[in-house]
């Protein structure tokens, strides 16, 4: 069980900081694939939390579909000027 | 699993953080992205006892021992529910964000002043 | 700066709800009543090994089908919300290079592997983890994955809105002879429920399964579409 906490523990500040990453990074792709990185660590969870349904959902639609459904947005808005903080 | 609910809990606060401050609307559909993700695992981690195993029955788990040996099964139907509809609304806002875009030309919310008094 | 100020002190209060939350938190030992029931029951009244999809597709099917609604009219507003006249359509012809030729046959062989892969995950859903979902999700990525490596890559939208509308018809269909010839709206006993742990068991689960599958794989090829088209 020790290792397994370690783990637990290792695994959310890797997505505590791309969460903070994602909020903060100047540039948007980056930001998006950070908002994947953060769902792919969630699926690992759910798959450690004996969960292995929402694992693979989240893995299909959160971390997979999901992250090209922001990149296309962002390709359509893409002529944007950085005017955000 | 103390642990995953602080994970989760932080993850929403960040996303409801980025929310409310982040100017541009993509970012704020990340924040949202982000805070839903936190919800979900909290959920899923409400559900799970420890030293048990996931709620399908097979050789391993029988039927009648099944009562003692497995997870929560009805949080994780609610998460499946709620991932999948999650997608649903990001989409149905990005579209948003791509029709306010081609009117304006900008991505930043402090430019759409239309309900501002 | 005032408005960043109030959005400090909400996330304060939120945090001290959640601290709260936190710090009376009691770990569970046993299951919650209703999963108990579902437990004991589950395996022999409906023949699933796979509790989660009992509970989604019997026992609160009637919010799958809610979710399903949702899910077609988010994808309805994309479609309503992006279209495209077609006097425009032909002003933007740009001149896109096409992909590699690695890509294309890779692509060529995938694409079959995926969507049969799909197609597995949603059959086997009673049996398995999967199901309508996951497996819809990864039709839709197949469909993606044509999209990246042809720049010319056009869905049928005719046969896309036929297999969508027709299982959409057919999964209330058999939800509503439920409650002809078995006990309620989407019982899944109104087919036999057959051998325990074979494919061809849980009475109309399978059934459901593939139609959930094959309407949400066509709802996220077509969100995909939509958003994917004229992107100049």
């Amino acid at each position: 069980m020790e290792l397994q906490q370690g783990i637990f523990v290792l695994m959310g500040l890797a997505m505590i900081v791309a969460a903070i990453l994602a909020m903060y990074v100047k540039d948007l792709v980056s930001s998006i694939i950070a908002v994947g990185v953060v769902s792919l660590f969630a699926s690992i969870l759910y798959l450690l939390l004996q969960a292995p349904d929402v694992a693979m959902t989240e893995a299909a639609i959160g971390a997979g579909l999901s992250t090209l459904i922001f990149l296309y947005a962002l390709h359509k808005t893409k002529d944007a000027e950085e005017e955000n903080d | 699993m103390n642990i995953i609910h602080v994970i989760g809990f932080a993850l929403m606060l960040i996303g409801i953080w980025g929310m409310l401050t982040q100017k541009n609307m993509i970012k704020i559909i990340l924040g949202l992205a982000i805070a839903e993700t936190g919800v979900q695992l909290v959920m899923v981690a409400f559900g799970f006892i420890k030293g048990r195993t996931a709620p399908i029955l097979d050789a391993a788990v029988p039927v009648k021992d099944a009562v003692d040996m497995i997870v929560d099964p009805v949080p994780q139907a609610l998460v499946l529910t709620a991932i999948v509809i999650g997608v649903a609304v990001n989409a149905l806002m990005l579209t948003f964000v791509i029709k306010l875009y081609q009117k304006k030309r900008s991505l930043s919310i402090t430019e759409y002043k239309d309900l501002k008094w | 700066m005032i408005k960043k100020m109030f959005s400090f002190i909400l996330i304060i209060f939120l945090f001290l709800i959640l601290f709260e939350l936190l710090n009376n938190l009691t770990e569970n030992k046993k299951l919650s009543g209703v999963a108990k029931e579902y437990a004991e029951r589950g395996a022999a009244e409906l023949g699933t090994a796979n509790l989660v999809t009992s509970i989604v597709v019997t026992y609160r099917g009637l919010d799958t089908l809610g979710e399903v609604s949702v899910l077609f009219i988010a994808a309805t507003g994309v479609a309503v919300l992006l279209r495209r006249r077609k006097d425009e359509e032909i002003l933007i012809q740009k001149v896109k290079r096409q992909s590699s030729e690695i890509l294309q046959t890779g692509t060529d062989l995938l694409v079959p592997i995926i969507i049969m892969f799909g197609v597995y995950i949603f059959i086997n859903g009673h049996l398995s983890p999967g199901g309508g979902f996951q497996g819809g999700a990864v039709i839709a990525s197949a469909v993606l994955l044509s999209f990246l490596s042809d720049i010319n890559y056009k869905i049928n939208h005719t046969v896309f809105g036929l297999i969508e509308s027709l299982s959409g018809v057919f999964y209330v269909l058999i939800g509503v002879l439920g409650i002809f010839l078995a006990g309620g709206f989407l019982d899944n006993r109104i087919l036999p429920l057959g051998e325990y742990g074979t494919i061809l068991s849980a009475g109309a689960i399978p059934l459901i399964y593939t139609l959930i599958g094959l309407k949400v794989g066509t709802e996220l090829a077509s969100i995909i579409d939509n958003m994917k088209r004229d992107s100049e």
